[in-house]
């Protein structure tokens, strides 16, 4: 899918390689639907993370608050969103704030009919319970004792949250956020819903999708890939740093060691200089490739494609002038035959004896087209003989509309006058051979 | 400041659980007061009930002669070290010991300070910087000391604080805390399993059993005039005869026991005398007051030795008294001139009337 952002081919596929560009870059970056749709998108991601972290927080502390007996019923029911269709949280909430509108009188312009209100809030519903699976898992390990050691040495309860519990939880709360804005940015079954006339990314994709689509969805793609792993990789490094730090840590209160020493800062660490290097020139000379020459190869690959349509458009010429001549030799033959046989014969006896007056008028096989026998082509008895009697036959053009089906498009530049499919019966040849 | 402590018929409930019952308690203002029993005794329950984390069921709580109800930890004027310490893992070494001014609204240079005198006090100058998890486990517990002591309580309360570190760094924090207590001169209130923990730092020793105070007093009393069994085997080796009482006057019971006849002092609880003759009776005698028998000892009993043990400064000796009786343990000091006993030696040996003591029978503490 990454490869597809980087070939010039208009439609998104690896096979045939065309020309390395990242002229898709450029024209997701002048995509203003798409734009409009991820910027919609980040925009209701930071109000689902502004929402569902400190609604998730509180949901796990009040786990830890009721009674034992309670908690597996409370458990169940802050945990059945994630259980519930995303289609139907979609269109509850709409329905539900639809109400709620209807019952304050609010009109259609106000925030109860607001793609954004709606999305936030309908994303909220589930992406909350995810948040919440986060803290508890990180309360479970909180040593309730430090909250009393902090009451015992006269904090309130609100200084116990702040300076004792919050700081415990903040990489909850970081790895909340990011769950929660990734959970809301991907969504699409809910957001469908609620985003009314709100265009967010997926709802875009969905549409270009439907719609049609070119290599600036792989573009996308690949700067959110190249995002996220740099972003994995980041935090990948700064754990290894605490990891390494805590183990310097035990040393020196074994005694081992004086101290830990300073630390170099985190942006000075040699894996993300690495890191941040490779990206800058992968980005570097990936753009340096994919804008110089890129005009040439495509003239050239415009410039193949054109030789190899002439060429296949040759090929079927050739083709078609192959059968023509064995069609022509045959006909030579049949002629030479039908002229041996001249004698006692009408000269018409290959054709089935379509002159017969029982075929031109076969009335009391078809009594619906009494009417006009002569006049309907299509309906008389004719048809097995692809309607040879046809005025369009009878009197050929050059005009191409002439074409009966069962010619070949490809054709077209070889003019044919429509009747050579039957050997052309109507020569003066085969018609009048009494004479002789 | 320093505050004295009163606990006025405390109970503490939880459910149809009776943690602790009828406490009376009174700690004087600056004393080193501990409470002494086996786990599940109810003596951090009780500890819990003067920091204001449980509310008594019944009774009251008194800290320098204020009632305590309805007063929450954080406004009272205590500060629990707690038994794992409970520091803050996310903040240095300073930011720990200055937890308490901060939460009052001290500027951070005045903490900072105070921090570094208070670092000076449990000797840990400069390390203030530290992470928590930089430090051993002695420094922690002069950490959560000198956290504590920032607040300025009138009243330190410390749950089991040393159980967690090995014999020598405990024997060190005995005298340090000690020392600490008495240079700050407020009340300390002492949660310990440790009876040597207990009689060697406090003033007072409260001993405890299934939520029931059996004996405060001071630890001498404690150890030579336990006024229960549980008190008697719980502090200290004791060895036991149960027997009944035959005669009783004023300073002496004669306890018949199937290993003879004992004479022992017996003890007063609450200035009333707890035996009469014909009650059931247990003689305690320290190994320590054990000796070899002499023409003049008051009790005599005789054993086969079982064990011999030696122990450094003493010989720990283990007989066996005839007919199915207990084994008993005696010890003296190594002085060089001790005699050398064989396993499998007959053996007489004596104690004096008052270094056993005679008790109503009640229950032992467990082996």
């Amino acid at each position: 899918m990454g490869i597809t952002a980087f070939n010039s081919s208009a439609f998104p596929r690896v096979t045939p390689w065309e020309c390395f560009t990242v002229e898709w870059f450029s024209v997701l970056a002048e995509d203003k639907r798409l734009l409009t749709g991820l910027r919609n998108s980040l925009f209701i991601g930071l109000g689902v993370v502004c929402l569902s972290v400190p609604l998730g927080l509180a949901g796990a502390l009040m786990l830890t608050q009721v009674k034992e007996r309670v908690r597996p019923w409370y458990y169940t029911i802050v945990i059945s969103p994630i259980l519930v269709p995303g289609v139907v949280l979609g269109i509850s909430t709409l329905l539900f704030w639809d109400r709620v509108g209807v019952m304050f009188g609010a009109s259609r312009d106000s925030f109860f009919y607001n793609g954004f209100f709606l999305t936030i809030i309908g994303q909220s519903t589930f992406i909350a319970a995810y948040t919440m699976l986060v803290f508890i898992s990180r309360l479970q390990r909180f040593e309730t004792v430090q909250e009393e050691a902090a009451l015992d040495l006269g904090a309130t309860h609100w200084q116990t949250f702040k300076k004792i519990l919050l700081p415990f939880l903040a990489p909850a709360i970081a790895s909340a956020s990011v769950l929660a804005f990734l959970a809301s940015f991907e969504n699409y079954n809910t957001t469908v819903f609620t985003a009314i006339s709100t265009s967010t990314i997926t709802t875009v994709l969905a549409s270009k999708v439907r719609y049609g689509i070119d290599p600036s969805i792989s573009a996308l793609a690949v700067v959110i890939v190249v995002l996220t792993l740099i972003g994995a990789a980041v935090h990948e490094i700064l754990k290894r740093r605490e990891i390494a730090r805590s183990k310097l840590a035990a040393e020196v209160a074994a005694g081992n060691r004086l101290s830990i020493g300073k630390q170099t800062p985190w942006y000075f660490d040699p894996a993300l200089i690495m890191i941040f290097l490779i990206v800058v020139a992968g980005v570097g000379t990936t753009f340096m490739a994919g804008t110089m020459g890129v005009e040439e190869c495509k003239v050239a690959v415009k410039t193949e494609k054109q030789r190899a349509t002439q060429e296949r458009i040759k090929a079927l010429r050739e083709r078609n002038q192959a059968k023509r001549d064995v069609e022509a030799a045959q006909q030579a033959q049949e002629a030479e035959q039908k002229r041996e046989e001249k004698e006692g014969r009408t000269g018409t006896e290959n054709f089935n004896s379509i002159f017969n007056t029982d075929n031109l008028a076969p009335a009391e096989d078809a009594p619906e087209t009494t009417g006009e026998p002569e006049n309907d082509p299509s309906r008389t008895g004719t048809e097995n003989f692809n309607s040879i009697f046809s005025t369009d036959n009878l009197a050929p053009k050059d005009d191409s509309e002439q074409e009966n089906g069962e010619q070949d498009k490809k054709d077209e530049e070889a003019p044919r006058t429509g009747t050579e499919n039957f050997n052309n019966i109507f020569d003066t040849d085969n018609l009048a051979p009494k004479s002789d | 400041m320093s505050a004295d402590v009163t606990l006025d018929d405390v109970w503490i409930r939880f459910g149809d659980f009776v943690a602790a019952r009828e406490a009376n308690i009174h700690i004087e203002d600056g004393e080193f007061f501990s409470f002494l029993g086996p786990s599940g005794c109810g003596k951090t329950t009780l500890l819990r009930a003067i920091s204001g984390f449980l509310t008594p069921s019944q009774g009251r709580v008194l800290i320098g002669g204020k009632d305590m109800a309805g007063i929450g930890p954080n406004r009272r004027p205590t500060a629990l070290i707690f038994q794992n310490l409970a520091l803050f893992p996310l903040m240095s070494v300073w930011e720990n010991i200055a937890f308490a001014l901060e939460v009052k609204g001290m500027s951070k240079l005045e903490r900072r300070k105070r921090a570094d005198e208070l670092l000076d006090l449990i000797a840990l100058p400069g390390q203030g910087d530290k992470r928590v998890s930089e430090l051993s486990g002695g420094q922690k517990q002069r950490v959560a000391i000198a956290r504590a002591l920032a607040a300025e309580p009138d009243v330190l309360l410390l749950d089991e604080p040393l159980s967690a570190l090995d014999l020598k760094l405990r024997q060190h924090m005995r005298t340090e805390l000690r020392a600490i207590q008495q240079r700050v001169g407020i009340t300390f209130v002492y949660i310990t399993h440790d009876q040597g923990e207990a009689l060697t730092m406090s003033d007072n020793v409260a001993v405890m059993r299934e939520g029931l105070i059996e004996q405060v007093a001071d630890g001498s009393t404690i150890y030579d005039s336990p006024e229960t069994a549980f008190v008697a085997s719980f502090v200290g080796e004791n060895n036991v005869f149960q027997g009944k009482v035959n005669r009783l006057d004023q300073s002496a019971a004669v306890v018949e026991t199937p290993y003879g006849e004992f004479c022992a002092r017996p003890i007063q609880r609450n200035n009333q005398d707890q035996l009469r003759v014909g009650d059931d009776a247990m003689v305690f005698v320290r190994p320590e007051a054990i000796e070899n028998a002499q023409s003049d000892s008051a009790n005599r009993i005789s054993g086969e030795v079982l064990q011999t043990e030696f122990e450094g400064n003493l010989w720990q000796l283990h007989v066996q008294l005839p007919n199915g009786g207990p084994r008993i343990t005696r010890s003296s000091i190594n002085d060089g001139r001790a005699t050398k006993h064989q396993v499998g030696d007959r053996i007489e040996l004596g104690f004096s009337e008052t270094s056993a003591i005679a008790l109503p029978t009640g229950q032992l503490a467990a082996e």
